[in-house]
């Protein structure tokens, strides 16, 4: 049953005051060379870890690949443009400067930046106004999420792993209470989401491999008429992003009471750990284990979830109950979409570092921007990055368009999109991996040390060729669903 | 005075993170694909009249109107301008080619010209502030604001680095100002209707929210054009030449001061005795 909720106050918006801590940049001439932008007022940061802002690498202003996209014919809008300029400027003064600090210490900033976000806005991109979203749509939730992993690759996955994974679902499937209940302080950086699918045996082969299960269980109440059914589940979760923090998660379960002829059933529920039976006494049964020791994102809190009997109301099953399959794969086509963006950012935060280096490393008399070979390589990871930019927003377009053309019956538009979002992902991990070696390589020996940036770029980079599917699921996939359309029946 | 309405004019101006280029015939500076923002000056005045609402209620402060002079790119900078909290826009439409090349500016107009169109919407829309930058950060010019006082004939205080409206005192609705001068802080009390223009450290502005930049969508913008408003748009000056300052030049270690002074005289710094 809902135990009611703690209502925190809402901090009132606040003059966000700005951290201007720039190298590489040269001041402009005019009177406001002098500014200095201090901290705003403290938050509850009281936690000891929470240093000093380190160095920021871009200026917050523009990009190297935006002519693109955002130029007054380009294909993102004036509103779009404004959003996008909103978010990097909030990224640039509160995120950035805390990127290195973040993955030294492999600490989620929550009391630091959830609030912040929530006020912002983010958090909701696609959740409907009423629940305090945006009501947007794929293009701009990709926009936010390219911005925010410039400034911290592992914020932007945190990021997309509340706002996509977990808030996206529940506003596609969940029930009106459901809704009410969770989305407003998911929105408002209250509560953080996730969502628990992989397992440590249900990897590649999700559904194939689950062991969560979750049965069925009368509960005869106090008055004798009324019987009640509620769900017991059992198993454990792996590699959940924002696992330690959540308030609020998408767990899928097998369902075996619920299976059709040979056709195994799956389930969605909307898990809220505080609000379980006997979460008081820390008897719910519902257990965080480990926080995992990542190579890269670290600071995107990723754990074990174990559940031991672990009861839930008839009231949190997500979706139809048996219809989880459908629920997790429809997820899947919009997360790899949305998390496309997150090594874009990647390969523009390396663009962000390499490209003031070369111009005052200098070697053999001169910047070693100069060179060609050094030249090609900029080449490389400009090019690349503007492509890969230009298949996420345009996929993301085409989708939006169409998705609001068809209204009731958008779902199905998405599913016709499948090959499309997997494959943007799929080339735009694989290609943020490559550029991030290719900056550390920009950098010489300055790249292999933990001063420099680069490191960390490279080893948040290769997540996302094995998150939301890893690169050879989805080639498997796109090369299934390509020639299903010529085989002959 | 109840149902006050302010008037906030703000510039669309070069990003001033952007590394600025002077273009190669020393015409100006190079604006194609240079990232545009809203001139710091005018976020801070933006700031302050949201605040002024904020402090004295908005039954009192009936009306917030951001005017932009300029191309139609500064209908972004109007978004902005509503984004952060204004209600409604004013659009002076400026064609590209209006006036010819003005150096540093974006906009192709001078100060006197947008004093003047400015002033005529003051008196359209019966303003009774009028917040302003107290330069933008292209031309530095710091000329606007003064200007567009002189014109109205009323009251000016510049470069404020703190303002309290007062309601009840015995010469009306007053706003004290506390000026930042060379010899230090200059306090100043006005009668509104009145101009004031915004210091670095009168406050910082807020962001604009995503959820108030979608509300802002739906604020309106009137257009106008400077044949309605009878602006003159003729420049009084011409831009010769805009060139980046020279190079700074290595120094050079002197061995002693008899060095030094040799030095000096031969660069013209000392007269010759």
């Amino acid at each position: 049953m809902w135990r009611p909720l703690l209502h925190l106050a809402r901090r009132a918006p606040s003059a966000h005051s700005l951290n201007h801590y720039l190298v590489h940049t040269r001041l402009p001439r005019s009177s406001l060379a002098l500014r200095r932008r201090v901290h705003s007022e403290p938050l509850a940061e009281t936690s000891a870890w929470w240093g000093a802002p380190g160095t920021v690498y871009y200026d917050g202003a523009s990009t190297h690949a935006d002519s693109i996209l955002t130029h007054e014919h380009g294909a993102l809008d004036e509103t779009r443009r404004a959003l996008r300029d909103a978010v990097r400027r909030f990224a640039h003064d509160h995120v950035a400067p805390y990127a290195a600090l973040i993955d030294a210490s492999n600490r989620f900033p929550r009391e630091q930046l959830w609030p912040r976000l929530g006020e912002l806005g983010a958090l909701g991109v696609t959740a409907s106004p009423e629940h305090g979203g945006l009501g947007l749509g794929y293009t701009e939730h990709c926009l936010v999420m390219e911005e925010l992993s410039r400034a911290s690759a592992s914020v932007g996955l945190s990021y997309g792993a509340h706002s996509n994974l977990c808030v996206q679902q529940i506003e596609r499937h969940g029930t009106a209470e459901q809704k009410q209940a969770v989305l407003p302080r998911l929105c408002r950086g209250e509560w953080v989401g996730a969502l628990a699918m992989s397992e440590t045996g249900a990897g590649s082969d999700v559904l194939g491999s689950m062991r969560t299960v979750a049965r069925r269980e009368r509960v005869a109440s106090a008055t004798a008429s009324a019987v009640s059914e509620r769900w017991v589940l059992n198993g454990g979760k792996m590699w959940i992003t924002n696992g330690p923090d959540a308030d609020a998660l998408v767990v899928y379960a097998r369902t075996p009471e619920l299976d059709m002829a040979d056709k195994p059933a799956f389930t969605a529920f909307l898990v809220c750990p505080r609000a379980l039976d006997g979460a008081d006494a820390g008897r719910s049964g519902y257990r965080v284990a480990q926080k995992l020791h990542k190579l890269g994102m670290r600071g995107s809190n990723t754990c074990e979830l174990l559940f031991e009997d672990v009861r839930l109301p008839a009231s949190a099953v997500l979706g139809e109950p048996g219809r989880g399959a459908h629920v997790l794969m429809s997820g899947l086509d919009s997360e790899r979409l949305v998390l496309s963006a997150g090594p874009l950012g990647i390969m523009q935060a390396c663009l962000d570092v390499v490209l003031p280096y070369v111009a005052q490393r200098q070697q053999f008399g001169r910047p070693i921007g100069e060179l060609p070979l050094m030249q090609a390589k900029l080449a490389d990871m400009y090019a690349t990055l503007s492509s890969s930019r230009a298949h996420t927003y345009t996929v993301a377009l085409a989708l939006d368009t169409a998705m609001r053309e068809s209204g009731a019956s958008g779902a199905a538009r998405l599913r016709t999109y499948r090959r499309d979002c997997a494959a943007v992902i799929l080339q735009n991990a694989e290609r943020a991996t490559q550029v991030a070696l290719q900056a550390i390589q920009a950098l010489g020996g300055n790249g292999y040390v933990d001063e420099y940036p680069a490191g960390r770029l490279l080893r948040d980079a290769k997540l996302y060729e094995i998150g939301a599917g890893t690169s050879e699921v989805r080639r498997i996939l796109i090369g299934r669903e390509l020639y299903e359309t010529v085989r002959s029946s | 005075m109840n149902n006050l309405r302010i008037l906030v004019a703000v510039k669309r101006v070069i990003d001033y993170a952007v590394r600025v280029r002077v273009k190669p015939d020393g015409s100006g500076v190079d604006v194609a694909h240079v990232k545009m923002s809203m001139n710091p000056f005018c976020e801070i005045a933006v700031e302050e009249a949201i605040r002024i609402r904020e402090r004295l209620g908005a039954d009192r402060v009936r009306d917030l109107v951001a005017v932009t002079v300029g191309p139609e790119a500064n209908q972004e900078t109007l978004r902005t301008a509503l984004a952060m909290g204004m209600d409604r826009g004013i659009h002076v439409v400026v064609p590209e080619t209006a006036a010819g090349v003005t150096g540093g500016s974006a906009t192709p107009l001078e100060p006197l010209a947008v004093a003047q169109a400015l002033q005529r919407v003051a008196d359209r829309e019966s303003a009774q502030l009028i917040v302003l930058g107290k330069q933008a950060i292209d031309d530095d010019c710091n000329q606007t604001g003064q200007l567009l006082a002189a014109r109205l004939n009323w009251p000016q205080g510049t470069f404020a680095s703190a303002v309290a409206l007062d309601w009840e005192s015995p010469q009306g609705a007053t706003a004290t100002v506390t000026r930042e001068v060379d010899a230090g802080l200059e306090t100043v009390r006005l009668r509104l209707p009145c101009v004031i223009t915004c210091d670095l450290r009168l406050n910082t502005p807020r962001y604009a929210t995503l959820p108030n930049i979608m509300k802002a969508k739906k604020k309106p913008i009137e257009r106008l054009t400077l044949q309605e408003l009878e602006v003159d748009p003729t420049p009084r000056y011409a831009w010769k030449r805009v060139s980046e300052p020279s190079q700074r030049r290595a120094g050079v270690m002197v061995s002693d001061v008899n060095e030094l002074l040799t030095r000096l005289r031969a660069d013209g710094c000392l007269p010759e005795n």
